[in-house]
């Protein structure tokens, strides 16, 4: 009876002990995707096995209703610690109050060991957010599609590209039913203008301190028309040429269009739903051996205003295990997005993957754009865009309404 | 002291009265004169750190040509949609009424659109109005007529959206006029036959104004609705949100772009004051236009 109390007496001591070491919650909030949130739940159980005085609570939410959630619990005191956040909001975050600025010595980090486009997370030289993985842009094509139009390889440079479009694009009376370049304003190609096309053509889109637009001028009218040509003259694609949200995405998968340019992150989605052969190739260029650009872009982690005192330590703490090498090279096969990190990028085999190689070799020269308000930004490129080809604008008014436009917003930012 | 039975029952009936009106109060009320007060004030997550900004966002709001356009579309929207869907419920409600067999089966199938998911309806939509895979062109191929971009086009996304709303509408007005039209007593249209009535008199004369109260209701149900638009211009066009060019762009969508993708809720409570007033003054005006007492 005797010995039974004790142990008991132990147990509770030991359950008390626990509780007492405990000590810390933090919590984590990102949106669903269910790779990523599988892959959280194991980091934080292995983070919770290296720091068992840490508890990390982890709390997802539909990607669109996802701003609203933190927009309404930030205030209220009931949001997270570290919350995962796309690179264009950190700006409008920081402006708001949303995010605080981290230690100098992450910084440091960032500068030494991540790729360059990681620097996109500063607002006025301090860093806000780290990311796990990094983002690029590359050409998917059909094989099959390519083949069956008598195409070997992949387009190289832009003149091929359109070549190859012509042949992929099959009309039936006013209907496509099947198109070479899945046009896409408001998918990715918004992107195109900016940072790939008129970076080859040796333009800048901003300023060095992003307080002005510099993309009206004669190489940026070039590197718009020459997108927008791609359905006004050469007529190898139509937007919205397949129904639904991604829509030139899922008319890929589906086998009806032969070349689209989209994210990494779209390699999920078209391995497990495309029926057919499908490659990747770096963007193309003006002529073998000009400049190559690409458009960067990553989710981040950082740190809201609620973590204060023992809570900052421990999401500090979560932060850079998220961030770190280890964290880096599991999410890669987890979850397939490239890691950030230089060391993990320059892995040969990485680089030499058919499908990984063509978006790493793209993270030398990626940038990523210095959005200050994403939304208001990308509405002013896809409206442009669209008065083109919907409207038939003039592309020079078009753009340089833009760029007027696209102004304002850097202004209204800075003021 | 003994209270009369009437008085208490009132008592009681208050009590009652009493959770609801809380729940409106601190709910409802509450929240929206919280607006008001955030409209001056420009947002921080820190509640210290909003600073005062007086009528800076209202000032703001009269130079916004985004803002301008949505609320021309707004009014559009309710000034096309409201009509469409009283006529269309009307016709659908006196044919169903006028005939005797599977009357019912017909009105739950009106119906059913209504109790569909709006974000469900605004998918199959889009999909419905495909330009090159879409069954409504195909018809119209079938018919010998060109592609139509439907939600693409700016100048056919507004009433695009505006008929995918009526339709679902439809089945709810209808159920409403039906409700309307097996109230008017019988004995009116008989003794106006007997003096010598015909169809359209009979239909002016007496349906048209017994179903005021129904008509009532619903024009200001009806613009409410419109007024607040959302869900539907969000999911018909889900990558290009409330476009293409802002042509489908409302009210109720900016103030959510606003809030939750640019983090600026001070601007965006001052919109909702606009839209609040909008409201307000729309419905005065419908009220007191309608409204009337038609008694035989």
């Amino acid at each position: 009876m005797r010995s039974q109390m004790k142990r008991w007496a132990v147990g509770v001591a030991a359950l008390l002990g626990l509780a007492l070491a405990q000590n810390v919650t933090i919590t984590y909030w990102q949106y669903d995707f269910k790779s990523k949130v599988e892959a959280v739940d194991e980091l934080i159980k292995r983070f919770q096995a290296a720091n068992p005085n840490i508890k990390v609570i982890h709390q997802t939410f539909p990607y669109d209703a996802y701003q609203q959630k933190v927009a309404s619990a930030v205030p209220a005191g009931q949001g997270p610690d570290v919350v995962n956040l796309y690179y264009g909001w950190v700006p409008t975050w920081v402006k708001a109050g949303y995010l605080q600025p981290l230690p100098d010595s992450l910084a440091k980090t960032v500068d030494s060991d991540f790729i360059s486009m990681a620097q996109a997370a500063k607002v006025n030289g301090k860093l806000y957010g780290v990311p796990t993985a990094v983002r690029s842009l590359a050409l998917f094509y059909n094989k099959d599609l390519f083949k069956a139009a008598g195409i070997n390889t992949p387009p190289k440079t832009w003149a091929e590209f359109l070549e190859d479009g012509k042949k992929l694009t099959v009309k039936q009376g006013d209907r496509y039913t099947q198109i070479g370049y899945g046009i896409a304003p408001d998918g990715q190609d918004h992107h195109m203008v900016r940072e790939v096309l008129l970076r080859q053509m040796g333009g800048r889109p901003y300023s060095d301190d992003v307080k002005k637009v510099t993309y009206n001028t004669p190489e940026g009218l070039k590197a718009f028309t020459a997108y927008t040509d791609w359905v006004k003259q050469a007529g190898i694609g139509v937007p919205n040429f397949f129904p639904g949200n991604n829509g030139y995405r899922d008319g890929f998968i589906a086998g009806k269009i032969g070349m689209i340019i989209d994210g990494s992150f779209a390699i999920g989605s078209i391995s497990s739903g495309a029926k057919f052969n499908w490659g990747v190739a770096e963007l193309p260029i003006e002529k073998p051996g000009a400049r190559k650009a690409n458009f960067g872009s990553f989710w981040l982690h950082g740190l809201t205003p609620q973590a204060t005192g023992e809570k900052r330590e421990a999401a500090l703490k979560f932060l850079q295990f998220l961030t770190s090498e280890e964290t880096q090279r599991y999410w890669l096969e987890k979850v397939g997005e490239l890691p950030a990190r230089k060391s993990l990028i320059k892995d040969p085999k990485l680089s030499l993957n058919p499908v990984y190689g063509p978006f790493v070799l793209s993270l030398a020269y990626a940038k990523a754009t210095p959005f200050v308000d994403e939304t208001a930004q990308r509405k002013v490129m896809v409206d442009a865009i669209n008065r083109v080809l919907l409207q038939n604008a003039n592309p020079a008014d078009s753009l340089k309404q833009a760029a007027a436009e696209e102004q304002k917003v850097l202004d209204d930012f800075w003021k | 002291m003994r209270l009369s039975l009437a008085r208490r029952e009132a008592l009681w009936a208050f009590a009652f009265l009493l959770i609801p009106l809380a729940f409106f109060l601190f709910i409802r009320i509450w929240p929206a004169f919280q607006a008001l007060w955030l409209s001056l004030y420009e947002w921080n997550a820190d509640p210290a750190k909003r600073n005062f900004v007086g009528l800076e966002h209202y000032q703001q709001m009269l130079g916004d040509q985004l803002l301008r356009k949505a609320l021309t579309n707004t009014l559009l929207y309710t000034l096309i949609g409201v009509p469409a869907q009283l006529v269309l419920g009307l016709v659908v409600a006196l044919l169903l009424n006028s005939v005797e067999r599977f009357r019912d089966l017909f009105r739950a199938i009106y119906f059913a659109p209504y109790i569909t998911p709006a974000v469900a309806v605004a998918w199959v939509f889009s999909w419905m109005l495909s330009a090159n895979f879409g069954i409504v062109n195909e018809i119209l191929r079938l018919l010998g007529l060109p592609a139509q971009p439907f939600l693409q086009s700016p100048q056919q996304a507004l009433l695009t959206v505006t008929g995918v709303i009526v339709w679902q509408n439809l089945g709810f007005q209808v159920v409403l006029f039906l409700a309307g039209l097996q109230n008017i007593p019988r004995e009116y249209y008989e003794a106006a036959r007997i003096d010598g009535a015909d169809g359209w008199a009979l239909f002016r004369h007496i349906t048209l104004p017994l179903l005021n109260p129904v008509i009532v209701f619903s024009a200001v149900i009806g613009t409410i609705g419109f007024l607040q638009l959302f869900t539907q211009v969000v999911n018909l066009n889900f990558t290009d949100q409330g476009g293409p060019l802002g042509s489908t762009l409302t009210l109720a969508l900016y103030i959510y772009q606003q809030a939750f993708s640019r983090f600026e809720l001070g601007y965006a409570a001052a919109i909702t004051v606009l839209l609040f007033v909008i409201i307000l003054l729309i419905t005065l005006v419908q009220l007191r236009l309608l409204s009337r007492r038609v008694e035989y």
